[in-house]
């Protein structure tokens, strides 16, 4: 170890476990248990039906091993795929809600007691497999907005669920992505109509609390035409010492002009520092920009997870749209993240950002996977692709994996890269003038990320620069 | 005694990666005073500087320094910077993102806080930075643009100066601040620092030539050779070693050591 990286370890903040009764199905996964978690979901037939055939492709799939991570075989039939706090599943009002679970929430910065509740942010909180309370519902269909659990949403506005689910993620997209549609439990949905702007920021919070099971959300948001919103979402897992595995699926949908905005502040356990336990973040997000001049923005601040592997993207359909990925992903003790984004240019005069932060300290592995795609007939398609990566110390890695295809020549690209380490001069330039390393050190941090932390809602960049320090506390000394 | 000097070093010993570059220095500065360290390249020059304010590089093997009557080598190099010790360093470093003033205002927050001093917050320290900038007669240019990214030779040694000027340190370091610079360059550097002369604030300026010297004009001038302090005198010696050459010291220290 090197004097940057010698020094004392914080312990993860978020690894309490809420002592709660739960029922949970037995570990296994069969035609039985899908049946089981669409029954208790009391969804409509077309929905199992659904579940079903994503099921039987997922079982003749295998699972991927492109991706630049090392772990042992997961066994699916070890987990248990549906986990739920007891209590009504639906209630009617906060009141009613288990208090502990609102001191959960709380607990974790994301207060969803009517009183204490965030200015201008909705929040939909997720215990385990199922939504808990969704705040200010009422303030949002004033205007038309449709935000609630997607459970929800499938029995109550199944139309809107039928036409868009699984049109930007195909039940057979991958792996994973099967998987969560054969037995996804809980999410969020969000339906923005026709040139309304979002007033408030619409926010989901997962929370893994019992062991033993698996998170598989579902998030689906549709902006309609000329509509605005933005989203983010945050998460977090109790410390234990076995893998986790959550496997989610998020789809959007941006018709002609509308912009989505999606922040995600992923804070799942990452593991001890020998590596042992920590949650496997196996996520597909997906973006449809399908009308012109539509826009989606990804922010993702990754910090969490033992394994990482996830590659929001944009499909850029619409003439004029624009696809944007802004990432930071932070690698310490011995985690590890293969993250990146995939634009694909289908339209005219498409336009892509993608600006990728790594930072790796201890034994972490960081990985930047990314492809930008121009089709034939994406005539006047631009992307500008940035990917930095820090390292902190000498036993950590970081790695790129730009894949570029383009079939279209009139298109611009441009793709800039750095790799630069924090090193003793750096350091010790900031002390000599009074500051001790960990500020040194989340000071130079923070100034690299910084193209990344402006595009998060205000509310939030705060609680990523904080994050990010927790993160890197005991990586610099 | 103590009262009277601020730096007291007593045959200091240090060593880079095993090789020693300091083999027996010793130096008196009184508060209010400016030093000038002379020496051809390879004497220890920058290494003594980086030895005061505890380079993690540089290892001290021997020798005692006594700074505002404590034992200096005891204290971490943000405690020293806290306690009133500054290095303009010769070769800054660059903080991508971050700005100028922001990285000077926690700078000053930190030594705000050792003294037990409320922090500024921004405002009252954009005023603070304002005087600053016009006592020395420099515009507010560079203080939005990331630290020593992308800054000429001039300006980062500009920006060592105007970081002294605001810090107000007790024992100010100059690291071969001339190195670099052009004429004018150096003229505008040399009146902030005799601007910042005072009867409280003692210099220690490391360099190779002595033209800075015509600018900011010390107290005393020592010459170092092969890590040890070979010949002291007054302002008149730097003129000597001028006309003369290091040659010139290096059999005397020699016998005189």
């Amino acid at each position: 170890m090197t004097s940057i990286e010698a020094q004392v370890l914080q312990p993860y903040k978020y690894g309490f476990v809420t002592d709660i009764e739960s029922e949970s199905v037995p570990p296994g996964l069969s035609e039985d248990v899908i049946r089981l978690i669409s029954a208790k979901k009391g969804e409509p037939e077309w929905m199992l039906e659904w579940r079903l055939k994503a099921y039987r492709h997922w079982l003749t799939m295998t699972e991927p091993t492109w991706a630049n991570v090392k772990y042992g075989p997961i066994d699916y039939q070890a987990i248990s795929y549906y986990a739920a706090p007891k209590q009504r599943p639906k209630v009617e009002s906060l009141d009613e809600v288990d208090p502990k679970l609102l001191e959960t929430f709380e607990k974790l910065g994301i207060p969803i007691a009517e009183q204490k509740r965030l200015a201008g942010v909705a929040v939909d909180a997720v215990f385990d497999s199922v939504s808990v309370a969704t705040t200010f519902r009422a303030e949002l269909a004033k205007f038309g907005v449709i935000f609630c659990p997607i459970s929800e949403a499938i029995r109550e506005h199944p139309d809107l669920v039928r036409q868009y689910l699984g049109t930007v993620v195909p039940t057979n997209d991958n792996f994973f992505a099967a998987l969560n549609s054969a037995v996804f439990t809980d999410g969020s949905f969000a339906f923005i109509p026709k040139g309304v702007r979002c007033p408030l920021e619409l926010s989901t919070y997962f929370r893994i609390n019992a062991s033993s099971t698996g998170q598989f959300e579902r998030t689906l948001i549709i902006a309609e035409e000329g509509s605005h919103v933005s989203y983010l979402e945050g998460c977090s897992a109790p410390t234990r010492d076995e893998n986790q595995l959550h496997a989610a699926v998020v789809e959007l949908v941006a018709l002609d002009s509308a912009q989505i905005k999606y922040s995600t502040i992923q804070n799942w356990y990452p593991g001890d520092e020998a590596g042992k336990g920590g949650i496997y973040n196996f996520v597909t997000k997906r973006g449809a920009c399908r009308g012109r001049n539509s826009k989606i923005s990804w922010t993702q601040v990754e910090t969490g997870s033992a394994i990482t592997w996830k590659y929001p993207g944009c499909l850029l359909q619409g003439d004029g749209s624009i696809g944007e990925f802004y990432s930071v992903a932070v690698t310490n003790h011995r985690q590890q993240a293969d993250t990146g984004t995939k634009m694909i240019h289908i339209g005219k005069n498409t336009k892509s950002t993608i600006v990728s932060k790594g930072i790796s300290a201890g034994h972490g592995q960081n990985t930047y996977r990314g492809l930008v795609k121009i089709m034939k007939g994406a005539e006047g398609a631009r992307n500008y692709s940035q990917c930095d990566s820090m390292l902190i110390g000498d036993q950590c890695g970081a790695h790129t994996f730009p894949y570029i295809d383009v079939r279209n020549s009139s298109a611009i690209m441009e793709h800039e890269a750095s790799t630069s380490k924090i090193g003793e001069d750096q350091i010790f330039y900031c002390k000599q003038r009074g500051l001790s390393a960990e500020d040194a050190v989340s000071m130079i941090v923070n100034g690299f990320c910084k193209e990344v932390f402006k595009e998060l809602p205000m509310e939030f960049a705060v609680e990523a620069q904080n994050l990010l320090g927790i993160s890197l506390e005991g990586s610099v000394g | 005694m103590t009262d009277r000097f601020l730096l007291e070093i007593e045959d200091l010993h240090a060593s880079v990666e095993g090789t020693e570059i300091l083999r027996g220095v010793s130096l008196r500065v009184g508060t209010g005073e400016v030093h000038a360290v002379m020496g051809p390249n390879g004497s220890g020059k920058s290494t003594l500087a980086q030895v005061l304010a505890g380079h993690p590089a540089y290892k001290v093997t021997g020798g005692s320094v006594r700074y505002d009557g404590k034992d200096l080598l005891e204290l971490d190099p943000e405690e020293r910077a806290r306690e009133g010790m500054f290095l303009a360093f010769q070769y800054p470093v660059a903080i991508r993102g971050i700005t100028n003033s922001y990285f000077l205002r926690s700078a000053v927050n930190a030594i705000r806080k050792h003294k037990g001093e409320p922090e500024l917050d921004p405002l009252d320290f954009l005023q603070v930075l304002e005087d600053k900038l016009k006592a020395i007669g420099w515009d507010d240019s560079f203080m939005n643009r990331a630290v020593n990214e992308g800054f000429s030779g001039g300006e980062k040694k500009r920006n060592e100066i105007l970081q002294l000027a605001v810090l107000e340190p007790r024992l100010a370091i100059l690291d071969e601040t001339d190195s670099g610079l052009d004429i004018d360059a150096l003229k505008t550097v040399a009146q902030a620092v005799n601007m910042l002369r005072s009867p409280q604030r003692s210099f220690v300026v490391v360099t190779h030539y002595q033209r800075l010297l015509n600018y900011i004009v010390p107290d005393y001038v020592h010459v170092l050779a092969e890590g040890r302090i070979v010949k002291s005198g007054g302002k008149e010696l730097a003129l000597t070693l001028e006309e003369k050459g290091y040659d010139w010291v290096k059999p005397v220290g020699a016998a005189v050591s």
